[in-house]
């Protein structure tokens, strides 16, 4: 490695450049990681398909500009076409989860452990393969930089040299309000009471009255909606997608949610933006091809040192 | 066998210990509980020697290079599932870096015996290093399985296929410390492509059916290996771990010992049939090494019965040559209609269903196909690529328009919530709801499916993998698991 290089690079500018793209990179591994988190917490179940759903979401977003009539003169305005995008990736992926949740999950509600993971992975290879079959291997764009002349990324906050483009806000923005949203609905509402209490222990809740079934159909809604908003929000941002996507993304969301601590919501949305920050950095400062090693250094050594995660407790086990 | 007054069946839950021993006989019915019973009477050097011979065979049946090579890639999946079924099957860890195991030891090969660094290692040497340096990976690789179980090992060992992937992806920017290759580690995505032939004691396998007979023997050492291993010690020690790891432990098993050896010979057997593919192709790819792979071994795994050698055996068997059929479409319209017949006793319980069913499906193609016909001629135009009976068959049966692609989309989707649905109805609803599910299925095959045989393949294996784990967990040949509580 050239350190004289990395010295060089190492100034304010270019710091302050890499957080903002780390935070936009984060806050959708965050929406990602609380799919996760949440389906973790309710089901001790590793929910495989779960990238390939965000992987979904994104194309949803890319139906939807083509509707609208492309990305360089929609029909509606920039803003509701934008809208329009998230909130159809939201439905569209929150009935997807449940589907999935109906179809591979419930019938093996009390199998083994390994069982459901194995359907998982069969669920994420069929989802993975049936929009490559759908919709052909080469890259669909977004063509983000057609929405109303480029405005999206030219106008922006401008600091100095620094250029904070109005589609980072976006992004940044919608994810931070979903997050919040989440928050309420989990902490504030009967059914977030009800999730937390099916998170602590799904028999005694369902002794108490709760419809756990229904919690747990509500659960895969909420994080599918989370995933397909993330999947449009990386469209916009990289602008190019493919069926491969939700691999990766799933990856690290997933070691989003384990480092914040897994089955916790601020957890989750913390995990994320730390390992988006890390990717940003590295791939800033190091070199960028092994953003995947680091965050997988990250993911063991939260593992073995720190399992429950930052935030969350450590699970004691009496036997 | 049997004792005069042995208690019914299905009797009240008292003298559980009984029900538990008898859950064979009520559960493996048909004909995968025919087989399961006939295999199981053989002796085991009989079972052995049932797969192997054949196979050995085929060299003296024909000179078909593609048959051969068939042959030698069945050999070759065989292998690589039965390592898989040490730690997935028998230990029940969850192991998702599976591939990368196999990758190393083809690249390690290639690395020992190649232009690419020089060294032209003989093969009596360089196989046992490579092995012995894969299975000290999946040693490695164990470690982590002390402090984790199930989703995060799982997650951990996908990482470390993902890392895998990358290195060798990139290999050309990495440089061993004390030897300068000219193109890096491992050329990046060009592969190394200049890999010597085994080469044992200075005989050279040049022939595929050389390849084919070591692959054969490899196949004999390894299950003879697995067969005594799984009924030693270790092997039911094993067993206990996946059951209930807690009270294995309690029983004073060496828990985390045992994790290990299980990685590392699942981790050994992957290696030496990287080290036969790596040589039999003459070249090593990291694009052999995808996740496609891991699906179709898992595929092959779980179909066989999880745990059980001959059932895994078979799973690899069936899936590989069901793949190969599938890249023709001609041969792929025959193997969709074999398959239906092969469900279909599953689905519906009494013949007189069957054959109303089947009878209901026909009249129902050909119904659909004159109306659609008579509306709008564009609907019936297309035709099948073969020109054997059963395409003139379906062209005359399926509907199929000139222009399949948007309509197929579409057909593709209704059918998959179709199945969905199927899955939801009982009794007469579900037979009368087959009829028009069987159609469209077969259109959809006809009109999509056919044109992307290496798309249809994976979607298909997905799609099996999550019926199985609904249907039938324990595969075709595995035991089913009884719980007592």
């Amino acid at each position: 490695m050239d350190f004289i290089a990395v010295f060089d690079n190492l100034n304010w500018d270019s710091f302050v450049q890499l957080t903002v793209n780390g935070l936009t990179l984060g806050s959708a591994y965050a929406l990602i990681a609380l799919g996760y988190s949440l389906v973790y917490g309710i089901l001790k179940l590793l929910n495989f398909a779960h990238g390939d759903v965000f992987m979904v979401g994104a194309f949803i977003g890319w139906g939807v500009i083509g509707v609208l009539g492309g990305s360089a003169n929609p029909i509606v305005p920039v803003w509701l076409a934008i809208s329009f995008m998230i909130i159809a990736a939201a439905l569209g992926c929150a009935l997807l989860g449940v589907v999935i949740e109906r179809f591979a999950y419930r019938p093996l509600r009390n199998a083994p452990r390994i069982a459901p993971l194995i359907s998982a992975l069969g669920v994420s290879f069929f989802l993975q393969n049936s929009v490559l079959l759908l919709f052909s291997a080469d890259f669909k764009t977004y063509n983000t930089f057609d929405f109303s002349g480029g405005t999206l990324f030219l106008s922006g906050i401008n600091w100095g040299p620094l250029h904070i483009s109005l589609l980072r806000i976006i992004v940044i923005g919608s994810a931070f309000a979903m997050m919040g949203l989440l928050a309420l609905l989990v902490y504030r509402t009967r059914l977030g009471k009800a999730m937390r209490a099916t998170s602590f222990d799904r028999e005694a809740a369902a002794m108490m009255g709760i419809d756990v079934d229904r919690v747990i159909v509500w659960t895969f809604f909420i994080g599918s909606a989370l995933a397909g908003v993330a999947g449009v929000l990386v469209g916009l941002i990289f602008s190019q997608i493919n069926h491969f996507m939700g691999f990766n993304y799933g990856l690290k969301g997933f070691t989003a949610a384990v480092v914040g601590g897994i089955g916790n919501v601020p957890g989750a949305m913390l995990g994320g933006l730390l390992i988006g920050l890390a990717e940003s950095y590295s791939f800033g400062y190091i070199s960028d091809v092994w953003q995947n090693l680091i965050v997988f250094s990250i993911l063991v050594a939260f593992m073995l040192g720190r399992p429950s995660g930052i935030l969350g407790r450590a699970d004691i086990k009496k036997v | 066998m049997s004792e005069p007054n042995a208690p019914p069946l299905e009797g009240p839950g008292i003298g559980k210990d009984e029900w538990v021993a008898r859950v064979e006989a009520r559960t493996q019915s048909g004909l995968p509980g025919e087989i399961r019973r006939f295999l199981l009477a053989l002796p085991p050097w009989a079972r052995i020697a049932l797969i192997a011979v054949p196979a050995a065979c085929i060299p003296a049946l024909t000179n078909n290079g593609y048959f051969l090579q068939v042959a030698i890639d069945t050999s070759l999946f065989v292998l690589l599932a039965l390592g898989l079924n040490i730690a997935v099957g028998w230990a029940g860890l969850l192991d998702l870096g599976y591939i990368a195991f196999y990758g190393f030891g083809a690249y390690g090969y290639a690395m020992l015996a190649s232009g690419h660094t020089g060294l032209h290692w003989q093969a009596e040497v360089a196989i046992p290093v490579v092995v012995v340096a894969t299975a000290l990976l999946g040693f490695l690789l164990g470690l982590p399985s002390w402090r984790l179980v199930g989703d995060y090992l799982a997650i951990v060992t996908l990482f470390f296929f993902q890392i895998f992937l990358t290195v060798v992806n990139n290999g050309q920017r990495i440089q061993l410390p004390f030897k300068k290759l000219e193109a890096g580690l491992t050329r990046g995505p060009n592969g190394i492509s200049d890999v010597d032939p085994l080469n044992f004691f200075g005989w050279h396998l040049n022939s595929l059916r050389e390849y084919l007979w070591l692959a054969v023997g490899a196949f004999v050492v390894v299950i003879g290996a697995l067969y005594l291993v799984n009924e030693s010690r270790t092997g039911r020690a094993w067993r206990a771990l996946r059951e209930d790891p807690l009270a294995a432990e309690v029983m004073s098993m060496p828990v985390n010992w045992l994790k290990l050896v299980a990685f590392a010979a699942g981790a050994g057997i992957a290696g030496l049939t990287g080290t036969i593919f790596a040589a039999e192709q003459g070249s090593v790819f990291p694009s052999n090494f995808d996740l496609a792979l891991l699906i179709t071994l898992y595929a092959m795994v779980i179909l066989g019965g999880v745990g059980s050698i001959y059932g895994v055996v078979i799973g690899a068997v069936v899936i590989n040559v069901s793949l190969e059929v599938l890249r023709t479409p001609a041969h792929a319209s025959w193997l969709f209609f074999i398959g239906l017949v092969l469900v279909f006793p599953v689905i519906l319980k009494s013949w007189r269903l069957r054959g109303l069913v089947v009878a209901g499906v026909i009249g129902f193609g050909f119904a659909v196909h004159g109306i659609v016909g008579a509306l709008w001629s564009g609907g019936v135009d297309g035709s099948t690529t073969g020109e054997a009976w059963i395409d003139r068959l379906i062209d005359n049966w399926v509907l199929l328009p000139n222009d399949p692609t948007v309509i197929g989309r579409w057909a593709y989707v209704t059918l998959i919530a179709a199945v969905l649905g199927l899955t939801l109805l009982r009794g007469l609803w579900r037979a009368a709801a087959i009829v028009p599910v069987l159609y469209l299925a077969a259109c959809v095959w006809e009109n999509v499916l056919v044109l992307q045989p290496s798309v249809a393949r994976y979607i298909m294996l997905g799609g099996m993998l999550v019926a199985l784990m609904a249907a039938r967990p324990q595969g075709l040949l595995g035991s089913p698991r009884v719980e007592i509580v």
